[in-house]
């Protein structure tokens, strides 16, 4: 791999507890790569797969969504939808042969920024010995 | 069973019981099976069933104009009763208010079609008249998911080729979604533009987002019946998909979609126990 690539990570983050963990994590002055793009949403249950996709298709090597902990769920459920959603929705991946090690699922707390800046340090390590998603973004430039 | 077939129907319609038949009749052009709706009882003679009747005619009750024509009687295989099952609990369809004629089935098309190897469901579950007797053979002639499995096979690479490959071929003419009993949404998500939630051009790019944005509708709801690939005029494979989709329901959290109408349907359910190994 080049020695100047550097990964691009779009992070789908939840409002009440990965959000506010980046933003412990940046009060904490707890250094970690900048190649997470953060997008706030209010739930991981909204989570459309389609953002996933959008995210590939504009370029993203990695997707990391994350939002509360199983029971701590601001809407109650929102997680526990999620969760049935991406069980079922890696297995359409895998048969569409889409680079399911670039995406990445987890729970994080409000109060666990060192877990967000370990996650992210990791991930982005693992993206730039990985290399670019070129498989999917050769698709987004294909015109036929 | 045609002749059983029509004198139900005849009977039906005279008696009032319903005021239109959903079922097969002879196209005028290449002489296969199509869907007709009979509504007067000197039209029943039109109505046919044999082994090229491959449509599944549920597609039709969730349709405005169809739903005006008053109550229907519809003719169904066992596969297609399954979508009977998915539209009772969505609140798509009113089970009492249609009369259900299950045809005892031993497979259709010629060569057969995929969904009939794997068949479980020769004679249809829930309908209120069974025409016809089951075949003697009745059990699966091939394990559900083998032509995915096959498939599977291939390294994750030669599968997004192929996948990229079926993508180019994608001329977006939505037949497939028309043709779904499951896809009734009056307004599907690639119908809507302000803002536009996915491209719409047929570039490789925006017809691999269709392939996946379609499947994944039909996650936990797909009944199998391989419309979307019979009617495909590029004969993209979508069963493969919908297959993997059903497989994961089915092994992640034992639901077979279509076949109980008790159980609540997954997407839109949740379990607190629900398993998986990805999440951090």
């Amino acid at each position: 791999m080049s020695e100047d690539f550097e990964p691009k990570i779009v992070a789908f983050v939840c409002n009440w507890c990965t959000y506010l963990a980046a933003d412990l994590a940046g009060t904490n002055r707890l250094e970690y790569p900048p190649n997470v793009r953060i997008l706030r949403l209010p739930c991981t249950g909204r989570v459309d797969f389609n953002l996933i996709i959008k995210a590939l298709e504009m370029g993203a090597d990695a997707v990391v969504v994350s939002g509360c902990h199983p029971g701590d769920c601001h809407y109650t459920a929102g997680n526990y939808h999620a969760r049935r959603r991406w069980i079922l929705f890696r297995e359409l991946l895998e048969t569409m042969g889409i680079e399911t090690n670039r995406i990445f699922f987890s729970w994080i707390s409000a109060a666990e920024s060192k877990k967000w800046q370990h996650m992210i340090t990791e991930i982005t390590d693992q993206i730039r010995e990985m290399g670019p998603y070129t498989a999917y973004h050769e698709i987004s430039e294909a015109t036929a | 069973m045609t002749g059983q077939l029509r004198e139900r129907c005849r009977r039906l319609l005279q008696d009032g019981a319903v005021q239109v038949v959903i079922g097969y009749g002879v196209s005028t052009s290449d002489g296969m099976p199509h869907p007709i709706f009979v509504r007067r009882p000197d039209d029943v003679d039109k109505l046919i069933w044999n082994e090229q009747c491959m449509a599944n005619l549920t597609t039709y009750l969730t349709r405005d104009a169809v739903k005006a024509l008053g109550k229907p009687a519809i003719v169904v295989k066992g596969c297609d009763a399954r979508a009977l099952v998915v539209l009772e609990q969505e609140c798509q369809i009113d089970r009492s208010a249609m009369h259900v004629i299950g045809m005892a089935c031993a497979g259709v098309g010629s060569p057969r079609a995929p969904k009939c190897a794997s068949c479980d469901v020769h004679v249809p579950a829930a309908a209120d008249e069974v025409i016809g007797e089951a075949p003697a053979q009745t059990g699966p002639a091939d394990p559900p998911y083998a032509e995915l499995e096959e498939f599977l096979q291939k390294s994750p690479a030669e599968r997004f080729a192929y996948w990229r490959e079926e993508a180019a071929r994608c001329i977006r003419c939505y037949a497939c979604r028309e043709v779904c009993p499951t896809c009734y949404c009056p307004r599907c998500i690639v119908d809507k533009n302000r803002p536009a939630c996915l491209d719409t051009s047929a570039t490789v790019k925006a017809n691999f987002a269709w392939h996946v944005t379609r499947a994944f509708h039909q996650a936990g709801r797909c009944t199998g019946c391989g419309e979307c690939t019979r009617v495909c005029p590029v004969g993209i494979n979508m069963r493969l998909l919908n297959q993997s989709l059903a497989r994961a329901a089915d092994e992640h959290f034992g639901y077979r979609a279509g076949t109980n109408r008790e159980t609540p349907p997954i997407i839109g359910a949740y379990g607190l126990e629900d398993k998986e190994s990805f999440i951090r």
